[in-house]
């Protein structure tokens, strides 16, 4: 189901679902948190310069959790960053969406087994929307992650289903 | 410049009373063994003599030598009782273009080293470092503790071959 449900030939007006529209408007500007951990930020920084562009998907880096709506855990989540990671992502506004970038973040990576000091996975602190495999995922990788986390906002319903 | 050798001779010469050790039969550089209380004489006297001038700390690490007495507990984890724990001194004089390594030993059981703060200031966080992953107590150090775990770790010394990491830290599950 598309966005515009009726056009009027008087080209100002048509007639959509309010779900629809606030959807649309979320995905389509879904502000970044300026916010990187480790190798995987560099690859996330490539994304957002002019070759890759993530700025053509809305996604324009925010210099405070009050202002963006996705944060993009890219990188090794150390058990010290971890207690960190909760307060900016508790600090941002609904609704709000975690992008895990890259095994260490999936899952801890290589220091799944003696890293004494890697959470393993940072789905243990935080609610993720869209993992992205990858050691790490190319800039191709993270839009394709971008583009699912689009999807699933496009799919969000406000009102509950009646069974 | 000098060598191992004559550096050796020098010290020798000069703590007649302290129990020096130069080793050579390993396949790496030669090293001095010197004993944990007298590393700061000794390396005042590296760094203040004219020909030999050790101006410049390259590195200071620990080593778990893994020589104690080794047991199983009930849940499988190797438990060490006993043996050493190493810091080794890489040194290196930018002046007179030599260098050198000096290593200490201490009681795993209380690991005690003087601190060489006061002769280079890069062993500050060195020997932070070295504390942190070994639990080695610094004599003197002005500022000792935790610099890389969290300043409330409270299960231990990570790099010790003996150690055990905990289920949770701050409600955070901790192995895989």
């Amino acid at each position: 189901m598309g966005l515009l449900v009726k056009e009027f030939t008087d080209s100002n007006i048509v007639i959509t679902k309010v779900e629809d529209l606030f959807n649309w408007a979320r995905l389509s500007s879904l502000w970044q948190m300026g916010f990187g951990l480790a190798c995987c930020a560099i690859e996330m920084m490539a994304t957002s310069a002019s070759h890759y562009d993530f700025d053509r998907f809305g996604v324009i880096p925010r210099p405070s959790p009050r202002q963006s709506d996705v944060i993009i855990i890219s990188g090794t989540v150390t058990l010290k960053m971890a207690i960190r990671i909760k307060r900016l992502y508790e600090q941002m506004p609904d609704p709000k969406y975690v992008i895990s970038m890259g095994s260490c973040a999936n899952c801890g990576g290589p220091y799944w087994e003696h890293g004494y000091h890697v959470l393993k996975g940072v789905d243990r602190v935080i609610p993720v929307d869209v993992y992205v495999p990858g050691c790490p995922p190319r800039p191709e990788a993270l839009l394709e992650g971008l583009l699912k986390l689009q999807e699933k906002i496009r799919k969000e319903r406000i009102s509950i289903k009646k069974v | 410049m000098k060598k191992p050798e004559e550096i050796f001779q020098i010290l020798k010469e000069k703590f007649d009373k302290t129990e020096l050790v130069f080793k050579t039969d390993i396949p790496v550089e030669p090293f001095i063994i010197i004993p944990a209380l007298e590393i700061d004489k000794v390396c005042k006297f590296l760094y203040e003599d004219a020909e030999l001038a050790f101006d410049s700390l390259v590195n200071l690490s620990g080593v778990d030598d893994y020589n104690g007495e080794k047991s199983k507990d009930d849940s499988g984890n190797e438990k060490m009782k006993g043996g050493t724990i190493s810091v080794y001194y890489h040194l290196e004089s930018i002046k007179l273009k030599h260098k050198i390594l000096l290593k200490v030993s201490t009681e795993r059981a209380k690991p005690e080293v003087v601190s060489v703060v006061e002769i280079w200031r890069s062993a500050d966080w060195h020997e932070r470092e070295t504390y942190d992953m070994f639990g080695i107590k610094f004599i003197n150090h002005p500022d000792l503790k935790r610099i890389l775990m969290p300043y409330d770790w409270d299960a231990g010394y990570p790099l010790r071959k003996d150690y055990e990491s905990p289920e949770f830290y701050q409600g955070m599950k901790v192995p895989y």
